[in-house]
């Protein structure tokens, strides 16, 4: 079996996952982490979201101690990512979003390496994991495809007994059937009591997978929390027959997007105010009423795409601290 | 077949876009070495007389015909220029087509780009197509380069011309056999690696038919360019051989190339191990299994510079006795013996190439870093200070063994060519007084590597600066800076010179220093 490095400090389980305030990384005259702020428990599963270019692989890159952040804070596992990489990368195990692999090793070879790098090999864990993944490990590097390239070190990961997996982007690549098979994987990661860092644009599998969020711009935090709390704090959409018109919701201050068809209203409501429209409507005598909470989708458009004004003022109502 | 074509002009201009740095590179190295030769050749054989001395030495030796081809027109100065500078021009324009035509081709591929401008307004044939425009025209320009060298130097016109056509031929040729080899072989370097041992099997081919004087030689590439006889009993009709190969081997790549899937050459690949083997289980493994391959390949190489210098040393004395010139050049005088001194040089010769291997080694970790493999081992767990270690040891005990790889194959052929096997322990010692200043370069590498990562061409620069300040030294006179700069200057030239301590542990700490610096920058810098 794999060893693995006990905690250096006591209070080690207690401290957060990752810990990471106004994190600053510039690249000549680019500001990849602009005060990136990150919170990541022991035992959560954290989605990591953030159009292309927003600074997600940067900020994983300096939690590895790859990169030295220029200024702020950065903590994993207790431990300074930097000066204590070694302690902690027996800890960690990393899924880089683009696989680079030895063209003329081959991906059992591969695999094995990781995990001796890191301890040793649990060999049961490696046959499981090739045999769910179909892989076949004989094959050179320089012949995989992507997402094979992908599944090599998605298994060397996954197949190592540790604390905590950085996984950037793991699933890019992957077809249908093997990401039903990683999110499997997942879930038993995180019963087994592991944190999961999971940078990912499907969004789908984020809300499968995930306790918590934190979506980044700009190398900055723009909203985070659990999906319950950022379900709260955005809009809610609602849809409306009421017997009376109901003119006056146009002009309430937390209502936007107000439809009209027909004798049905379509709108969206800051959740947090639902409750004084509800009642507003209720005076105009309901006919028929459907809400939906925001999906994550929605949430994430509305950060960045469609409304750029509407993330800033949802990113102030998250309050900057 | 227009259709097959469709986008050619575009793909050529992103070919030419690509290497506008590097092909220009290739050709300024190989023409300047040629135009270089020139200028001592012309300096070391101004009169009739002397030139005649060099028909009777170097002319007669079977080493120097099988490495230089068969000697034509030696009592000119323009056919012992071909006979000085043939090795450098063929081998250099050989390996610049078969490198350009692979890299715009099958590497193209297994990275991926190809797929994706194939999936534009792109012929089949496009690719093949931009690839072997500009290889051809980079060999003639080539041809032009070498021939203008020639002419500079005071070689007649005629011949330089045949010379340089002869010169831009081969390359034709050899760009044709390798586009074959990328549509059959399953990928890139085993693209490049069949080409290459095809062109060591031309060499070797005409090496043997030129020294039996037999036919042989006409089943070599190399042979063609050679029987144009230049500024002898001239003649261009072997070239039209070069050219009808040329053409068939380019029809043949074309009709191999829609018969083959994108990505995949007609040979399937060989599957790997499913296990790695016990020795890859930390970064010095990774670096191990990573270079050996490379010493393995270097080990060779430099081995076969030391034996062919080997093979030389009885012509080479006859040949200084009557050019005093050359007894200069070797940096021999009265108190040192002729064969000392060209044993001397020739161990100096191969230590600086084994320089070059040095700063490739210790250049090998930026490369996995770009490519986010560093990344990966060490992240998963490999400290950046092992990485080092692993690194700097490979390097340090793969330039000795590269630089006594050379020292053994010149004490052998030595040996083998004079009876007198009792130098060949000497040799090996005095080749790895080398050492140290092959490790001074690898410092270097590293230097770059840990301080200023994106500056590898410097460590490069290094290593050509000292290459031709050795190797031309005698002929130019650079400034004594320069010529201190190069720690190969500092090298007592054993067996001609005796041992002397000093500079040999000034120049291991000067390599320790640098080496430290670099890895000390290297654990605190942002990798990738």
């Amino acid at each position: 079996m794999p060893h693995t490095t006990a905690p250096s400090s006591s209070s080690a389980s207690t401290d957060p996952a990752i810990e990471v305030a106004g994190l600053v990384k510039t690249f000549g005259r680019t500001r990849a982490l602009d005060g990136l702020d990150l919170q990541v428990a022991r035992g959560e599963v954290h989605g990591f979201l953030g159009p292309n270019g927003s600074g997600k692989s940067t900020a994983i890159r300096v939690l590895l101690g790859m990169l030295r952040a220029d200024a702020g804070s950065a903590r994993l596992l207790g431990g300074d990512p930097f000066t204590d990489a070694a302690a902690l990368h027996r800890r960690l195990a990393y899924v880089p979003g683009e696989v680079s692999l030895w063209p003329n090793l081959s991906g059992g070879e591969v695999i094995d390496l990781m995990a001796r790098l890191r301890g040793g090999v649990d060999e049961r864990r490696r046959a499981e994991l090739l045999d769910r993944f179909d892989l076949d490990p004989t094959k050179r590097a320089r012949g995989y495809s992507k997402g094979n390239r992908q599944k090599v070190a998605l298994v060397a990961a996954l197949a190592s007994d540790v604390e905590l997996l950085l996984l950037d982007e793991p699933t890019s690549g992957l077809d249908p059937l093997m990401e039903a098979e990683f999110q499997e994987c997942v879930h038993e990661a995180r019963a087994e009591g592991r944190t999961i860092l999971l940078s990912s644009h499907i969004l789908a599998e984020v809300e499968a997978l995930c306790d918590g969020v934190t979506i980044i711009r700009a190398g900055r935090r723009v909203l985070h929390g659990t999906l319950e709390e950022l379900r709260h704090v955005t809009r809610t959409t609602i849809e409306v027959a009421t017997a009376r018109a109901p003119d006056q919701l146009a002009s309430m201050p937390t209502v936007a997007g107000v439809e009209q068809t027909g004798d049905r209203v379509r709108f969206d409501v800051d959740t947090d105010h639902l409750d004084s429209v509800v009642r507003y409507l209720a005076g105009l005598g309901v006919q028929s009423l459907t809400s939906h909470p925001p999906t994550l989708e929605e949430l994430f458009l509305r950060q960045y795409g469609d409304a750029p004004d509407q993330a800033d003022e949802l990113a102030a109502g998250q309050g900057q601290r | 077949m227009t259709g097959t074509l469709v986008g050619t002009g575009s793909l050529l201009r992103l070919v030419l876009r690509r290497d506008r740095v590097r092909l220009p590179v290739w050709m300024a190295a190989i023409s300047a070495v040629v135009a270089g030769s020139g200028v001592a050749v012309a300096q070391a054989y101004p009169t009739a007389a002397e030139r005649a001395g060099y028909a009777a030495t170097m002319g007669e030796s079977p080493a120097t015909i099988a490495l230089a081809g068969p000697p034509y027109g030696l009592d000119t100065l323009g056919g012992i220029l071909v006979y000085e500078t043939a090795l450098t021009a063929f081998l250099g324009v050989a390996l610049m087509a078969l490198f350009a035509v692979v890299r715009h081709t099958r590497a193209e591929e297994d990275d991926g780009r190809t797929e994706l401008l194939r999936s534009t307004v792109v012929g089949v044939h496009a690719h093949l197509a931009a690839a072997l425009v500009v290889t051809v025209a980079a060999s003639l320009l080539l041809g032009v380069l070498v021939a203008g060298g020639l002419i500079v130097a005071g070689a007649a016109v005629g011949g330089s011309a045949l010379f340089g056509a002869a010169t831009a031929a081969l390359g034709a040729v050899m760009a044709g056999v390798t586009a074959v080899c990328a549509q059959v072989m399953p990928g890139a370097r085993a693209a490049a690696g069949t080409a290459g041992a095809i062109l060591a099997v031309a060499f070797v081919l005409r090496a043997i038919g030129d020294v039996q004087e037999s036919a042989l030689s006409w089943a070599s590439p190399i042979g063609w360019s050679q029987q144009v006889r230049a500024f002898d009993d001239e003649r261009w009709w072997p070239l039209a051989i070069s050219l009808v190969v040329a053409v068939v081997a380019t029809v043949v790549a074309a009709a191999l190339a829609v018969r083959r899937d994108v990505g995949a050459g007609l040979v399937a690949p060989r599957p790997g191990p499913a296990r790695a083997p016990r020795g890859l289980r930390s970064a010095w493994g990774v670096q191990w299994r990573l270079q050996r391959a490379t010493i393995g390949w270097w080990v060779f190489g430099v081995g076969l510079v030391g034996v062919t210098f080997g093979s030389l040393s009885r012509e080479v004395a006859e040949m200084v006795e009557q050019n005093p010139t050359f007894a200069e050049y070797f940096g021999a005088d009265a108190a040192i013996g002729l064969q000392e001194a060209f044993l001397a040089s020739a161990l100096s010769i191969s230590a600086l190439i084994a320089a070059a291997f040095a700063v490739s080694s210790g250049l090998r970790t930026r490369s996995e870093e770009t490519s986010g493999r560093l990344e990966m081992v060490l992240a998963a767990g490999a400290t950046r200070r092992t990485w080092a270690a692993a690194s700097v040891v490979v390097t340090a005990l793969g330039s000795v063994v590269v630089v006594l790889a050379a020292g053994l194959g010149l004490g052998v052929a030595y040996g083998a060519v004079t009876g007198d096997y009792g130098v060949v322990l000497e040799l090996a010692a005095s080749a790895l007084v080398q050492v140290p200043a092959v490790w001074v370069l690898a410092g270097v590498a590293f230097a770059v590597l840990g301080l200023a990562p994106r500056a590898g061409a410097l460590a490069w620069a290094a290593a050509a600066g000292c290459l031709v300040v050795g190797w031309l030294g005698a002929a130019i006179a650079f400034p004594r800076v320069v010529v201190e700069l190069s720690p190969f200057t500092h090298v007592p030239a054993m067996p001609a010179e005796s041992f002397s301590a000093t500079p040999v542990v000034l120049l291991v700490l000067v390599a320790a220093a640098l080496t430290a610096a670099g890895v000390a920058g290297f654990t605190r810098r942002d990798v990738g």
